[in-house]
């Protein structure tokens, strides 16, 4: 499979559409349909912290998504140029506290590190942001 | 839109919201809405009848997740119904199970509230 590249305004009407791109693409690099499902909520949850955290609804801006398959690993770099926020800032650590404080938002953090094998954040101020989502095929 | 429906409807006193097609951020404020409306009726009996829900983000939890204190201190609740596997995995995965009262069927909810009143 080759590398494959979606750009998408920042907007979350484009949501559905990131997900049925990386779904094809997981699919045709040999997922099941439970792994796929995860996948692809993993890369919607890393998209909608963008679109309301980096970019703050700022439909102007873009979002790359390139999905470069290596061997056994599906890997998905998603690339925007929002202001920097600290991802971990929206990690929630113990999961029974928060649920006991009701809060809202923060939990697609925690999502994307459940869902996939590995998340990495590069952070590069003023230039661009990129999450390094990976799953291997098993 | 077409992608995300809320129906609503009544069931033996419950208020009912049947949930169809794609909860994520872009449809969140939908359900929202149809939640908000019902607290500002007072109706604070509530099942979510999740058959039709085919795919559910961390937006769409976090509805839940805002409204469900203001119900439950007037003496209601969010109950959730009829989740496929995918769906109940992401709630399962976050550890919602704990949280919330999440029936197999409808019916099973809307029983719970009716014998809660008696």
């Amino acid at each position: 499979m080759k590398t494959r590249k979606l750009t998408i305004e920042s907007r979350t009407e484009q949501l559905i559409a990131v997900r049925e791109f990386v779904s094809a693409a997981a699919r045709d690099f040999g997922f099941a349909d439970e792994e796929i499902s995860k996948i692809a909520l993993a890369v919607d949850e890393a998209c909608t912290n963008i679109i309301k955290h980096g970019y703050q609804y700022d439909s102007s801006k873009t979002i790359t998504i390139t999905i470069k398959p290596d061997k056994e690993a599906f890997e998905v770099l998603i690339k925007d140029t929002g202001a920097r926020f600290n991802p971990e800032e929206l990690q929630t650590p113990d999961m029974k506290e928060y649920l006991a404080q009701y809060k809202k938002g923060g939990l697609g953090v925690y999502l994307m590190k459940t869902l996939m094998d590995k998340v990495e954040y590069h952070i590069h101020p003023g230039e661009m942001n990129e999450v390094r989502l990976i799953k291997y095929l098993r | 839109m077409s992608d995300f429906k809320v129906l609503q409807r009544e069931n033996g006193g419950v208020s009912v919201l049947e949930l169809k097609g794609y909860l994520d951020a872009h449809t969140a404020p939908k359900l929202e809405d149809a939640i908000q409306g019902l607290i500002a009726a007072q109706r604070y009996s509530i099942v979510v009848n999740c058959k039709d829900l085919s795919y559910i983000s961390s937006a769409g939890l976090g509805v839940f997740m805002a409204f469900i204190e203001d119900v439950r201190n007037h003496q209601g609740d969010i109950k959730l119904s009829n989740m496929t596997p995918k769906v109940y995995n992401v709630f399962d995965l976050l550890g919602f199970p704990l949280l919330y009262d999440i029936t197999k069927d409808e019916r099973d909810a809307v029983k719970k509230f009716v014998e809660k009143k008696k």
